[in-house]
């Protein structure tokens, strides 16, 4: 049985189509991924993300507990400030990537992938043992919405008076939502300015129909997974699962700058260490298809005849208008420029090792 | 509700063909189009290829996915829509016109009478969509 958000119905009644996405029925699209995509890009797009997990690690010990299963530095956080971090294996292989909220110096929110949230609960509280902290898997008391774009700030500010524009990149705060209390944080997965929204269930419709009520004079529209995919691969960002799973450690993944390896021991170090040193034997690369033919996931890659990797996500890119993608190659034909070779059902299609990201937005704030 | 002429036979795998003596225009239906969405790339066979009814000869890309495409009768392709390379969106602006895929030469044209009339086929989709 596949489970449901609190938004189920209310995705039915915009026409969303719904798909089984890690084990929950979301929309993956409402008016197509194009147009969403775009509106995310030029105007502002609306997220049903309920299906992400979230788990709360409380008590003294909390911080080192998240110090040793994490690799980012939790000590550096303030309280409402956010970090992109990893979940690591003995072996460096990569259990999940997540975001970590401070709510305070004992209290820490995890948001995590849907597919891993049970894997993820299980790890930490397998690793709490000798620390004073108490994890609790809370994600069914959570609604999540992302609302995404450079018309973002402008619509939600509709409905609160907290100052948005004194949230900054990766941080939270606490406000009320049109009556609806909530904990909102300038974060995000399509590469835009944006905020991801946390409430109860019991407001999400409210929360939900308010937004894209208030929203709709600045050409808000609700969105679907395939445009959250398409945003995230035009923004380089990884997807657990396709860029990285416990076969592949965060320096072959480019996460690199998310590994501190001057914090204290943390699980999967020595590994990571290593390959730090020594270069990964394989990286993932970002490539731009020089033909009409799109890439997908896991179509073959070859240099001079020679399989040299696969392609991990593959996808036109609706803004960009070019086939774009992300794959694990040997770390020598890594390098941006490099002419690497895609098998597209059999035919070897021409393309080029690009930098990543593919698309960043211009700076607003600046 | 996806629109299906009366006078074209459909498959179960959402082609269309239009039959006229022993040739065969080939599409994709509305319908087809619809759940795709934006066409932005056509795989097409080549003149002179030859398929079973059944295979697949090609493959219709939407942003989020592959789909290919089946031939409806056996026989050997006359002629392919080349405009579709550079204009993959006249799929979805005219299914049953500009979006055509190929021209088929069938082998036995008597097998285009075994495909579903568009009563039938609106039948079948109503059923796949479950309304």
């Amino acid at each position: 049985m596949l489970k449901r958000t609190a938004l189920f119905e209310a995705h039915l009644a915009l026409g969303g189509r719904m798909i089984d996405f890690a084990g929950w029925e979301m929309p993956v699209q409402f008016s197509g991924p194009t147009q969403e995509h775009l509106a995310v890009r030029e105007a502002a797009g609306l997220f049903d993300v309920s299906h992400m997990g979230e788990i709360e690690v409380q008590g003294p010990g909390a911080i080192d507990l998240l110090q040793r299963v994490t690799t980012n530095d939790v000590a550096k956080l303030h309280d409402n400030q956010v970090q992109y971090s990893i979940l690591t294996n003995q072996d460096g292989g990569i259990l999940d990537d997540l975001l970590v909220y401070r709510i305070n110096h004992e209290y820490y929110l995890l948001v995590v992938n849907a597919a891993n949230t049970i894997k993820d609960f299980n790890w930490i509280k397998q690793q709490a043992g000798s620390f004073s902290a108490e994890v609790h898997d809370t994600s069914a008391g959570h609604i999540l919405l992302a609302l995404q774009g450079p018309r973002a700030e402008q619509i939600l500010q509709g409905l609160t008076d907290h100052m948005l524009d004194r949230i900054p990149y990766y941080w939270s705060q606490r406000v009320s939502v049109d009556g609806c209390e909530s904990r909102i944080s300038r974060t995000g997965y399509t590469g835009e300015d944006g905020f991801e929204i946390f409430c109860s269930p019991s407001d999400a419709r409210h929360l939900w129909n308010r937004l894209l009520v208030v929203g709709h004079p600045h050409g808000l529209v609700p969105c679907g997974l395939a445009a959250r995919n398409t945003l995230r691969l035009e923004a380089s960002l990884r997807l657990w699962g396709n860029d990285m799973d416990e076969t592949t450690t965060p320096i072959e993944a480019g996460l690199g700058w998310a590994v501190k390896l001057a914090k204290r021991d943390f699980i999967g170090r020595d590994v990571i260490e290593r390959q730090k040193r020594e270069g990964p034997g394989r990286k993932l690369a970002g490539f731009v298809v020089e033909d009409r033919a799109p890439a997908r996931d896991g179509y073959p890659i070859v240099v001079d005849g020679l399989e040299v990797g696969t392609v991990s996500s593959g996808s036109p890119a609706p803004f960009l208008k070019k086939n774009i993608g992300m794959a694990y190659l040997a770390s020598r034909y890594a390098a941006a420029g490099t002419s690497i070779q895609i098998m597209v059902r059999g035919r070897p299609v021409p393309a080029r090792i690009a930098e990543m990201p593919f698309y960043k937005r211009g700076k607003r704030f600046d | 509700m996806a629109n299906t002429p009366e006078d074209l036979a459909y498959t179960k795998d959402h082609e269309w063909i239009r039959a006229k003596g022993d040739l065969a225009t080939v599409g994709i239906t509305d319908y087809a189009q619809k759940q795709l969405g934006d066409v932005v790339y056509v795989e097409l066979p080549k003149v002179g290829d030859r398929f079973e009814a059944t295979e697949p000869f090609g493959s219709v890309e939407s942003v989020k996915a592959v789909s290919e495409i089946y031939m409806p009768v056996t026989g050997s392709v006359v002629e392919v829509n080349e405009t579709l390379n550079d204009s993959p969106e006249q799929i979805n602006e005219d299914p049953y016109g500009d979006g055509w895929l190929i021209v088929v030469k069938m082998e036995n044209p008597a097998q285009a009478d075994g495909l579903l009339t568009s009563a039938e086929y609106e039948d079948y989709i109503k059923a796949e969509a479950g309304e």
